[in-house]
């Protein structure tokens, strides 16, 4: 079964705040990772990884730079998540 | 005064050593001639000839947050945290430009390691065996390049007149301090942030100096293991940590009202050309520094009273340091208190110029030479008068004190400082 986008924002601010130290209750969908969450471009790198492990999904390098906040991110991996049937 | 031979002086003093996680901590713990070396615990250094070290007293860890400690090498944890020390005991209260007692334009960073990011590089090889390309940290690059440690404290205080990293093995921390001396004597700076920093614990490091014959191998008493002139001494015993200063021109210093440590007289340098690694028998080399250093600086040889010996406790490299120093400073030797702070904190490699400046100005502020511990039965090869076991007041009046440290390569570098 899939991941809930309520799943989804959760687990996302639980791997920003241990990449960038957020507090998760920071982390909402319409927060910019560079300019509201003090993620830069390397640890932006992080947060893909460890999304693309806890969810089960590919975020190709090319597919990166359009996740500006973390409601495109919940978007993105919702659309391309294996469905475990 | 033309710029190129401005007085400069210490203003600000910082550290995170085996014997205590700031400068004071440190200090606390080399008048008391407390060993900073420990058995290696765990099961990746069971099978190592070499299985003692030094490690900080204060794991960087526990003092930085962890989104920045992650991104961060060891080794630019201890510098940053060294750094902010300095930074704050200088009397500055913000970044350059916010504090507008010193603008960013005129400041520096000059932070040096001996071999740099090394414990990340081994580390994301094991991720990239173990866990594949993708989980290689995107960090990597930026944390085992080795002015990694400088760049960091440079953003830190936002130095945008230069920040550099000379690399000269066991002497990186020294020259670090010296390049920085010549930045504002040159004019290019008036406040630099300088010193050395090295985390190099690893079984790989230790494998490696091991196989050189140059570490103690003394496992079964490590507070024993670092014994400089001792006749028992059989290498170094490898710590960690950092030590910084903040200089500055005493122009500067003066117009803010700032506290002066002590002034830096000047360095000498010089360079062997005998062998890769093995100390030149004699000490030629070391003799022209600190010759180099007298003709340079104007320094007299009677000012002279203490001097923090390179003194790694290894058999050769301690008695050509005493013949080089007989050689130069003849007669006045005898009235130089000579400690190797080595016994006590180990070898910080690149770390070792940063903290034994720290050492060096704290030794000339208090007037008091910190002990050598572990000589037991003095080298009669080592013909000067070494402080042991106890610390020895210093004279009063205006004096000096020598820093001495030497790296694998033939590097050497002299630092003087005077009192005030």
């Amino acid at each position: 079964m899939a991941f809930t986008q309520e799943e989804i924002v959760d687990g996302l601010a639980e791997i920003v705040n241990e990449i960038a130290g957020i507090p998760t209750e920071d982390v909402q969908l319409d927060k910019s990772f560079t300019d509201d969450l003090d993620v830069d471009s390397l640890s932006m790198v992080e947060v893909v990884v460890a999304a693309e492990e806890r969810f089960d999904v590919k975020i190709p390098d090319e597919d990166v730079k359009n996740l500006k906040t973390v409601g495109d991110a919940a978007d993105y991996i919702a659309q391309h998540q294996v469905s475990k049937a | 005064m033309s710029p190129t031979n401005r007085t400069v002086v210490v203003t600000g003093i910082g550290a995170t050593t085996p014997l205590g996680g700031d400068a004071a901590s440190t200090w606390e713990g080399l008048m008391a001639g407390r060993s900073g070396v420990k058995p290696l615990e765990g099961e990746r250094f069971a099978e190592l000839p070499v299985r003692i070290a030094a490690p900080a007293a204060v794991d960087p860890g526990d003092v930085l947050p962890r989104p920045l400690a992650r991104k961060l090498d060891r080794s630019a944890q201890f510098a940053l945290i060294a750094a902010r020390e300095a930074w704050a005991d200088a009397g500055y209260t913000g970044k350059a430009g916010e504090d507008d007692k010193v603008q960013p334009n005129r400041l520096g960073a000059v932070i040096a390691s001996g071999i740099g990011g090394v414990t990340t590089l081994l580390d994301q090889y094991d991720v990239l065996k173990e866990k594949g390309v993708r989980r290689v940290s995107p960090h990597t690059v930026p944390m085992l390049m080795p002015n990694g440690p400088s760049a960091n404290v440079g953003l830190e205080v936002n130095a945008q007149a230069g920040v550099h990293t000379p690399v000269s093995a066991c002497a990186s921390g020294a020259e670090a301090i010296g390049y920085a001396v010549e930045m504002i004597r040159t004019g290019r700076a008036d406040v630099v942030v300088a010193g050395g920093t090295e985390a190099a614990i690893h079984p790989l490091p230790i494998a490696a100096f091991a196989n050189m014959m140059a570490m103690s191998k003394s496992n079964d008493e490590p507070q024993k293991a670092s014994r400089p002139y001792d006749t028992g001494r059989d290498g170094f015993v490898l710590g960690e940590g950092a030590g910084v200063v903040v200089l500055e021109s005493a122009e500067h210093a003066a117009a803010r009202g700032a506290r002066v440590y002590c002034e830096v007289v000047g360095q000498g340098l010089s360079a062997d050309a005998h062998h890769i690694a093995q100390p030149e028998p004699t000490g030629r080399g070391i003799a022209v520094a600190m010759q180099n250093l007298i003709d340079d600086s104007g320094l007299k040889p009677s000012e002279i009273v203490h001097l923090n010996a390179h003194a790694t406790s290894t058999p050769q490299g301690d008695v050509a340091e005493i013949k080089a120093l007989r050689r130069v400073l003849g007669d006045d030797l005898d009235h130089v208190a000579i400690s190797a702070t080595k016994s006590m904190t180990g070898h910080l490699l690149g770390g070792a110029g940063g903290i034994e400046t720290v050492a060096t100005v704290l030794a000339l502020h208090h007037r008091t030479a910190p002990p050598t511990i572990n000589v037991d039965d003095l080298d009669t090869d080592v013909d000067a008068d070494i402080v042991r076991d106890k610390p020895r007041a210093l004279p009063e009046g205006t004096i000096a004190a020598i820093n001495n440290s030497f790296g694998f390569g033939g590097h050497n570098v002299v630092l003087a400082f005077r009192t005030v």
